[in-house]
């Protein structure tokens, strides 16, 4: 299988603090891999110093061969990683057709005088643009489509934030998908739902998955391979079955048994 | 959506002595305020209706009778109750009304024994004179009685039948609006004199006139109407929408372009400085309406657009530029002023733009009077002439048309032509790719960028489009003012346009419209006098005056940008969503109509 994501000995220290220390971690082309770790472990400035939010002071972030350090938010999503965020941040006030047409601007070039002339060119990029927001919406059933394409992000329920985000993401067209705990908030049937289309992602899409979540079920129901970090380290990788069974993780969950004095 | 709220029946003086205190002390600090502005005195030699009433007058009346109104206005709550309306609605209004007479009253004894002429200059025999009439310190009592009825009254619209309360406010209206704007009216329709004295003094029996005319209009059903005609556009959609828009977009071409030609030159004026400054608050409105940048230093880019004209139309250039310099007819200029401004707007956009919130709009200002002080300075004084400015700008000659300052007619019909290519413009940007990523920038910069839009680039695009429309401003207004000033391009310009787009509606073209017609045509622009040329004095106070009340009451603006209103009502806008059943409860929901599952 093809490497996408290799990363090496990667470290950001914020002032003191070693968010991230040494971190080791790849990616094959067409797996899901889960991300886990206690609160504070450093798994949402793992992504973002995937995505560019967050520079590095040490190692290397290499994305199909070439190396993502240095390049802006922008320029790494354009290379084919596209990221949800664990506090969902939709553009509330758009409507949630412009939310998902609006990230295709990297796939997109057609410039103000387009607009201003309307000439051909302009007007089939913007029907496909909404084709694709729209193939995009419906991945996610009747939820997000219909009368709902006009309405403002901000009326949607929690899940269907979660849902939009995850469209939204989609629709830049990447090749690495980062799921910032996607099931948060989601009662346990919806989280079944979401576990399965976690799975078509890569099935039917064809991306690539990483995803960080608490919710263990969903982790082992949908992940090839599990990563735990705890303090800025991977404690363990492997197997479902192997990392949730490994002492350290344990030990990392719930604390260390108290020794008995002699 | 009518609110049901129980009735409950109060005595006429079982008020709410609190509210009372409260609209009081603040009718009479309000009038006490006016009174020491000097608006009283300053505006009394402008009479409204021949012999009886005065502007000055009008300045200490208004504010008794909505003062009264607001004590009996209560906010309907669903399921809460209300009170009944009764003579306690008047009553009220009265008590209001009688507190601020008090406070006039007390001002004019005060006024009769302290002498605090030299920090407060209207602290003044004649203020005192005004108040007491002409008559003796002791007439200025009679403020308590009038004040207190005019209260009653504004509390008794609240019991009238509604027709007859909008009966009585239309015909005010209508008379102080025909008295104040007498010397416009009679310009756009000379024949309308008849109307007035000498002295542009409304006619007393021609106000009982149009009074009735008013009150007509409302009992018969006039005002309905007009309402109904406007449900049903905003009802219509489709097709039919586009056709009725366009018949109003044709429409309202064919009245300004028929307009400067049965009007007199005031008109004229005034229609072409609204358009001078609508092609600047457009160019705003995109960038702090759509794109959120707040730049405070928008006059800079007008500044680049009037002197880059100037220099290369002018015979009377500073004699430092070279030999070779081209002397270019208007629309030549204007070619290269756009080049020019596209570049000083990407010269001070790129340090700029990497910048967020208010350190962006501190350095703006800055930006904005460092371009100044560069065309004053010593340093560029032999090619911008300093404080001298450039004089002998050429009309611009189109052949068969020359626009000059002293023809402002063709001053206007130049200016409609760059305000319709920058309204397409706006529109058209608006909902493309580009419109789509300024709205992203505006909501959440973070994840627009990692939604994969170079902010960067497109935020510099907002800054250079609002350059351009602005330079095209700057390059008319070159060609009419005939010669440029550094003190045209004071730090006021971008305040008063930021004003403009504030109180139209950030986002929103129509409201930029109504702002400009607003702000510059009635109040007048920073140096151009608008309808109420008497307030001029005053017109900082107001457009302050009216700044405060648009945030506090409607922070959306006139004629709002609908995601604006969202934003700012977001609470209020969830409610009704949900009382219509739109809101999304997270339950599964049944397939809905249209929405097939791909």
């Amino acid at each position: 299988m093809n490497r996408l994501l290799d990363i090496q000995r990667l470290s950001v220290s914020f002032g003191g603090l070693h968010a991230l220390r040494d971190l080791n971690f790849h990616v094959d082309e067409g797996e899901i891999v889960g991300v886990i770790g206690p609160n504070g472990a450093g798994k949402t400035t793992f992504f973002n110093m995937i995505s560019g939010m967050v520079r590095p002071t040490a190692g290397e972030i290499l994305f199909e061969g070439e190396s993502l350090i240095g390049l802006d938010p922008n320029q790494v999503t354009q290379r084919g990683i596209a990221r949800t965020f664990q506090n969902v941040r939709l553009f509330a006030n758009m409507t949630i057709l412009e939310n998902v047409m609006v990230s295709q601007h990297c796939r997109t070039k057609q410039n103000a005088f387009g607009a201003l002339l309307n000439t051909k060119g302009f007007k089939e990029e913007e029907a496909e643009i909404r084709r694709n927001a729209e193939e995009v919406l419906g991945f996610f059933g009747t939820r997000l489509v219909g009368y709902r394409l006009e309405q403002p992000a901000s009326v949607l329920s929690y899940a269907n934030r979660r849902r939009l985000e995850i469209a939204r993401a989609m629709a830049t067209r990447p090749k690495l998908i980062l799921l910032d705990e996607p099931v948060a908030g989601m009662n346990p049937k919806e989280s079944a739902e979401l576990t399965g289309l976690i799975s078509k992602l890569r099935d039917d899409w064809g991306f690539t998955v990483v995803m960080i979540e608490h919710d263990m079920n969903v982790v082992r129901d949908v992940s090839d391979r599990v990563v735990c970090l705890d303090y800025g380290e991977t404690l363990a990788q492997g197997s479902f079955d192997e990392v949730s069974n490994n002492p350290a993780v344990i030990e990392a969950y719930l604390g260390r048994p108290l020794e008995k004095k002699a | 959506m009518t609110t049901t709220a129980e009735l409950v029946t109060k005595g006429a003086f079982d008020l709410d002595w609190r509210k009372v205190a409260r609209l009081g002390g603040l009718t009479a600090l309000g009038l006490v305020f006016i009174a020491l502005a000097g608006m009283p005195v300053g505006l009394d030699s402008r009479i409204l209706i021949e012999k009886y009433l005065s502007l000055g007058y009008v300045s200490l009346l208004w504010l008794s009778l909505i003062m009264g109104w607001l004590m009996g206005k209560e906010t309907l709550l669903e399921g809460m109750t209300a009170t009944r309306k009764s003579s306690r609605d008047a009553v009220g209004g009265a008590c209001v009304g009688a507190l601020g007479g008090l406070g006039l009253a007390i001002l004019g004894l005060l006024i009769n024994t302290f002498d605090l002429r030299d920090p407060l200059v209207n602290w003044s025999p004649q203020t005192l004179d005004i108040l007491t009439f002409g008559g003796g310190v002791g007439v200025v009592v009679v403020w308590i009685p009038i004040c207190a009825a005019l209260g009653a009254v504004g509390g008794a619209l609240h019991l009238a039948p509604p027709k007859v309360a909008k009966a009585t406010i239309a015909a005010i209206l209508t008379v102080l609006m025909t008295a104040i704007f007498a010397t416009f009216i009679v310009d756009v329709v000379s024949p309308l004199d008849f109307l007035y004295s000498k002295n542009r003094e409304l006619k007393l029996g021609w106000a009982l006139v149009l009074a009735a005319v008013a009150v007509g209009f409302v009992f018969s059903g006039g005002g309905q109407q007009l309402a109904r005609v406007k449900a049903d556009y905003h009802n219509t959609t489709g097709p039919a929408k586009t056709r009725q828009t366009a018949a109003l977009i044709v429409v309202s071409a064919a009245v300004l372009i028929i307009i400067p030609q049965v009007a007199g030159k005031i008109t004229q004026e005034l229609m072409a400085n609204i358009g001078i400054f609508l092609l600047l608050a457009l160019g705003l409105n995109i960038v702090v309406g759509m794109a959120g940048i707040l730049d405070l230093g928008y006059v800079a880019f007008f500044a680049v657009g009037g002197y880059t004209t100037a220099v290369l139309t002018s015979p009377n250039r500073g004699e430092d530029w070279p030999g070779w310099f081209p002397t270019l007819p208007w629309w030549g200029a204007l070619m290269v002023t756009v080049v020019v401004a596209s570049l000083v707007g990407l010269f001070i956009g790129a340090p700029v733009i990497r910048m967020r919130g208010d350190y962006l709009a501190i350095v703006t200002l800055g930006f904005g009077e460092i371009i100044r002080i560069l065309f004053l300075s010593d340093w560029l004084n032999g090619y911008f002439n300093g404080a001298q400015g450039i004089t002998n700008v050429p009309p611009a000659d189109f052949g068969v048309f020359e626009v000059k300052g002293t023809d402002p007619r063709s001053v206007f019909y130049l200016v409609l032509v760059f305000a319709a290519l920058s309204i397409y413009v706006s529109w058209r940007l608006e909902h493309s790719r580009l419109g789509r990523a300024w709205m992203a920038v505006r909501e959440d910069e973070s994840v627009a960028e990692a939604m994969g839009i170079n902010t960067v680039n497109v935020k510099l695009a907002a800054f250079v489009v609002g350059a351009i429309l602005a330079s095209f401003s700057g390059a008319i207004f070159a060609a009419k003012v005939g010669s440029i000033f550094p003190t045209s391009f004071l730090i006021l310009v971008s305040i008063i346009i930021l004003v403009i787009v504030i109180v139209g509606g950030m986002g929103s073209i129509l409201g930029v419209i109504a702002g400009s017609v607003v702000l510059v045509g009635i109040l007048g622009g920073p140096k151009q006098p608008g309808l109420l040329q008497e307030f001029s004095q005053y017109k900082l106070l107001i457009y302050g005056a009216l700044l405060v009340w648009m945030m506090l009451q409607r922070p959306e603006g006139l004629v709002p940008n609908v995601r604006r209103t969202r934003e700012l009502h977001q609470d209020e806008f969830l409610q009704d969503a949900w009382l219509k059943g739109q809101v999304d409860t997270g339950e599964e929901e049944p397939a809905v109509e249209g929405g097939e599952v791909r």
